[in-house]
């Protein structure tokens, strides 16, 4: 781990009303980011990390969502003790940012793509401090000439740093009008005005080309290295997360199985189940294997690991409760009864 | 670019569709079984008269060649002399147009500006009490007859309280024309007291014609607000932390608006239906009370001439709104 | 049966459209019972000048009209004209406007764009300005009312019907039943008039509605039956010069226009809810 832990998201349970029932889609998630550290989040589609995301920005659909426990440290203070207010006006967008995953419909169709650039900055303009951000009424939205002229200018300065060319003409076009990678690259840079701390980046690949995938994430990854700033990356790509990740986590079903350096992940994965999806990776060993079983309801999921119906360690224990964490050193952690880290010890030592 | 093709389209689509309106209300008057002359000189009237009567409104020529000249003369905005005043009807619908203009323009603003707020904020508070309470007014404004209406607003507001005059659009002669409309003209005269007559006046109408064009307004706005609303633009700006209300009032509601923007076309239909009632009931002196004094006085004429104005304008109307909309939705146009 | 036992069952849970259903239901059985419910039902064509203008009282629950007549009475009778007016004018309409819109919509040519364009024609123009010159022209008849409104409303199921048809054109099961030989007549009626319509039977709810408005306003401008017609809106027009004294005069038949239109609305929007799939996913989203 990178300097001071920045994010700690400790056994953050949600639940979503449906009409089948409560869904618990979050079962006690722990997660830590360092400043500046890039930290991959990885499953399957629906195994909650796109919910733990939004736990995090605190944009969780009102009426049929709910947080039921845990805290979100975001620089030492919890998140869900703060009101939507001050979640809106202080963190959103200033200190904790966003690059959605499709870029097409993320941007409003209707206002050109420079409108929607000074509407970010007049909201959001790192020259806005907390305190006047925090009061914020609609009489102190004024937008000030000599402010506006100052923000035109860093959007100009971020365009050319996302490598976009002839930033003046992309400004006057609508959404429509530029290519997907391009729009990507403009969320980034809308991600990154701000100069906030944190970015949460959900997916921001995947509605893309693979050739431009690529160009997109290394962007991402040598920006916040420069700017220092961290990033929460939601993929279910483990070669995505592979390229620019720190650390990785992975989840399942709503529960987080195992935290480590990027390496050490992919050379001594602990949980069955990361193990099971590394060897799902076309090029690894046996090549191309599936997972036998499927993804639990979550509106009555298994007890204990809510991977136990698919893993061939099960045992009572894993039915019944819930792993607690096993630190393995160096940051690597796993939440498993059985972990597979003894057997790799013992072929080291062989 | 777009934009010149959607205006080539449209002006194409324009004349063909006056045409077939024009061929339409020529079939109604002369292929429909009827006998207008017996109508205006009556059914005691000697053959002779009768033939003369055919004679002077061309009633003698075969049918092909009275399309002809029905043609040429409106196109050339001769509507015809009326069966029953014996003066153009074109003079009579343009001495009468700016009373109709005023009063449609008035009521479409009041709806606007009622029917979106009530609109978006009936969508952001879906199946609320709110809602439900908006959208029952909204309902019942669909269903109530206007000059019903019209006549409920009279008796209560001018006849039992007195709070409005009964009708017309001004006591005494109003102001000099200069253009017609009243409100403009007691403005550029500076006649506050004569403004505040005529406003008044306009009241009870403009309520009458507002409530169901308000209806409409607010069900597309609503259902606009509604799509809109679950659009990712909207999940990324709360992301972001934009202001809810900039994200509802600008973002959201341009959005709806747009793709709203050509139900106006409909609301001037519906204003269009209304006024012929709501003037007559308010004793307005409009087109639509022209029309409604035509078919007292069996003014076949009169009735057509109605017809073809209106059918025409409201064309023209739904082809600038088309051309609007393609100037205010980029999409359309880049 | 499952389908109609779903429909059935949605159908009970939507109280917007149970609402309708018992007002329309009330409507007929009113206009079929006419004579048994009405108080006196020989006022539709007998006069008593002596009992004029009367306000409401048991005797008169709506009043009387100028005439001496029981109101409450005449607009029992004059739900018969209204029920009469708005099923055939409709009932012509879809007889005349979806065969054609079928057409157009399966066949691809210049018989098919004519129509079309015809169609679009009588859609540029307010129906009532139309539904005005002609029943001017035919004279005033409850029958020249039913041609007026049939001849100019016709064009909303064909422009309805001929998008459906398009739509459904190009599904697989249809292209599927024409590479299998069936005919142009069989395909249309077994396969795509089934399909589209749910939101024939939509339309058409809705449009009893807005017909029987724009028959009221032929009524009152006295393009209706004629007098001594217990038809409301020429009931709502006489009622005017006995205003502010006579209030019920004109209360009464615009109420009961009111809850039949809201009827027929009510009813149109839960089967639109109901029937429309796609609406009603869009409706569960935002829930």
């Amino acid at each position: 781990m990178t300097g001071d832990t920045l994010l700690r998201v400790s056994d953050l349970k949600v639940s979503f009303q449906t009409e089948a029932g409560s869904a618990k889609v979050l079962d006690g998630v722990n997660l830590t980011i360092g400043r500046g550290e890039i930290l991959g989040l990885v499953g399957e589609s629906g195994c909650g990390k796109s919910t733990l995301a939004r736990s995090v920005l605190g944009i969780l659909p009102k009426n049929a969502a709910r947080i039921t426990d845990g805290t979100i440290l975001f620089d030492g203070e919890n998140l869900l003790e703060r009101n939507e207010a001050y979640l809106a006006r202080v963190l959103r967008g200033r200190r904790i940012s966003f690059v959605p995953q499709d870029p097409f419909s993320s941007f409003s169709p209707v206002f050109s793509i420079g409108d929607q650039f000074m509407e970010l900055m007049k909201w959001k303009s790192p020259e806005i401090t907390d305190a006047q951000a925090a009061a914020r009424t609609i009489l102190s939205s004024r937008y000030g000439r000599a402010r506006r002229r100052r923000d035109a200018e860093r959007v100009m300065e971020m365009l050319s740093a996302v490598q976009l060319p002839q930033p003046e003409a992309i400004l006057r076009k609508y959404p429509h009008e530029v290519s997907g990678g391009q729009r990507q690259r403009l969320m980034i840079a809308m991600a990154l005005l701000t100069e906030p701390e944190l970015i949460i980046a959900d997916e921001p690949t995947t509605a893309l080309d693979v050739t431009i995938q690529a160009q997109i994430l290394k962007l991402l990854k040598a920006l916040a290295a420069e700017r220092n700033v961290a990033v929460l990356f939601t993929t279910h790509d483990l070669g995505t997360a592979w390229e620019i990740c720190d650390r990785i986590m992975v989840m399942y079903a709503g529960q987080d199985v195992e935290v480590a350096g990027s390496a050490d992940f992919f050379a001594r994965p602990n949980h069955p189940y990361t193990d099971r999806l590394l060897a799902s990776l076309p090029g690894a060993e046996g090549g191309l294997q599936g997972i036998p079983g499927n993804i639990p309801g979550f509106v009555s999921p298994p007890g204990g690991c809510r991977f136990h119906p698919r893993c061939d360690l099960a045992s009572d224990a894993c039915r019944t409760t819930r792993p607690g964490v096993t630190a393995l050193g160096s940051g690597h952690a796993v939440r498993c009864h059985h972990p597979l880290g003894t057997q790799f010890l013992k072929e080291a030592v062989t | 670019m777009k934009l010149l093709v959607i205006l080539v389209n449209r002006l194409a689509w324009l004349i063909p569709t006056v045409f077939g309106l024009m061929a339409i209300t020529f079939a109604i008057t002369h292929i429909i079984p009827a006998d207008p002359v017996a109508a205006v000189i009556g059914e005691n009237a000697s053959p002779e008269q009768v033939a003369a009567l055919k004679e002077k409104l061309g009633l003698d020529k075969p049918l092909v060649e009275q399309f002809v000249i029905y043609l040429t003369g409106l196109l050339r905005g001769d509507f015809g002399i009326s069966l029953y005043t014996q003066r153009p009807i074109s003079e009579d619908l343009f001495a009468r147009v700016p009373a109709t203009i005023e009063l449609s323009v008035v009521t479409l603003f009041v709806a606007i500006a009622a029917g979106i707020p009530v609109g978006v904020i009936s969508a952001v508070h879906r199946n609320s009490l709110l809602d439900h309470a908006l959208r029952i007014f909204t309902v019942s404004g669909l269903a109530i007859a206007s000059f019903w209406l019209a006549i409920l607003f009279q008796l209560f507001f001018s006849m039992y309280l007195g709070w409005t005059p009964l009708q017309g659009r001004v006591d005494g002669w109003g102001p000099d024309p200069i253009t017609g409309f009243f409100i403009v003209d007691a403005l550029i005269i500076g006649d506050f007291e004569m403004l505040g007559d005529v406003l008044a006046h306009m009241v009870l109408p403009v309520l009458t014609m507002a409530y169901p064009a308000m209806a409409t307004i607010v069900r597309f706005t609503r259902a606009g607000v509604l799509e809109a609303i679950s659009s990712n633009f909207v999940m990324y700006e709360s992301a972001m932390g934009f202001p809810r209300r900039v994200i509802i009032w600008k973002y959201v509601l341009r959005s709806a608006l747009i793709g709203t923007v050509t139900q106006i076309g409909l609301i001037f239909g519906i204003l269009i239906a209304n006024s012929v009632v709501v003037e007559t009931v308010f004793d307005w002196p409009g087109i639509g009370r022209y029309a409604v004094d035509s078919i007292l006085n069996s003014d076949y004429n009169g009735v057509m001439g109605f017809a073809v104005f209106t059918g025409v304008i409201f064309i023209l109307i739904n082809a600038l709104v088309d051309i609007l909309h393609g100037l205010i939705d980029p999409r359309e146009t880049r | 049966m499952e389908t109609i036992r779903f429909i059935l069952r949605k159908f009970f849970e939507d109280k917007v459209a149970l609402v309708g259903l018992v007002i329309i239901t009330a409507l007929v059985l009113v206009a079929i019972f006419a004579g048994v419910l009405a108080t006196h039902p020989g006022d539709v064509s007998t006069f008593h000048p002596a009992d004029r203008l009367q306000g409401p009282s048991l005797a008169h629950f709506f009043g009387t009209d100028r005439m001496g007549s029981d109101i409450f009475s005449r607009i029992l009778f004059g739900a018969r004209i209204t029920i009469t007016i708005a099923v055939i004018s409709v009932g012509l309409s879809v007889l005349i406007g979806v065969p054609i819109g079928l057409l157009a919509g399966y066949y691809n040519g210049w018989f098919s764009d004519l129509l079309m364009r015809v169609s679009d024609i009588f859609l540029a123009v307010p129906q009532i300005v139309l539904a005005i010159a002609i029943a001017q022209t035919l004279g005033p008849a409850i029958e020249n009312v039913i041609l007026a409104l049939s001849l100019t409303y016709w064009p909303f199921w064909t422009r309805l019907v001929y998008a459906e048809t398009r739509a459904c054109k190009n599904e697989t099961f249809v292209e599927a039943s024409v590479a299998l030989g069936a005919s142009p007549f069989r395909v249309i009626v077994l396969h795509i008039l089934p399909n589209i319509s749910s939101g024939i039977i939509v339309r058409t709810t809705l449009g009893m509605g807005s017909t029987i408005l724009t028959a009221a306003v032929l009524g009152f401008l006295g393009l209706g039956p004629p007098a001594p017609s217990p038809e409301w809106g020429r009931t709502i027009a006489e009622s005017r010069q006995y205003l502010p004294n006579a209030w019920w005069y004109a209360t009464f038949p615009g109420l009961a226009i009111f809850m039949v239109v809201m009827g027929f609305n009510l009813l149109g929007d839960g089967l639109r809810d109901i029937l429309d799939p796609r609406i009603r996913r869009s409706k569960s989203n935002d829930r």
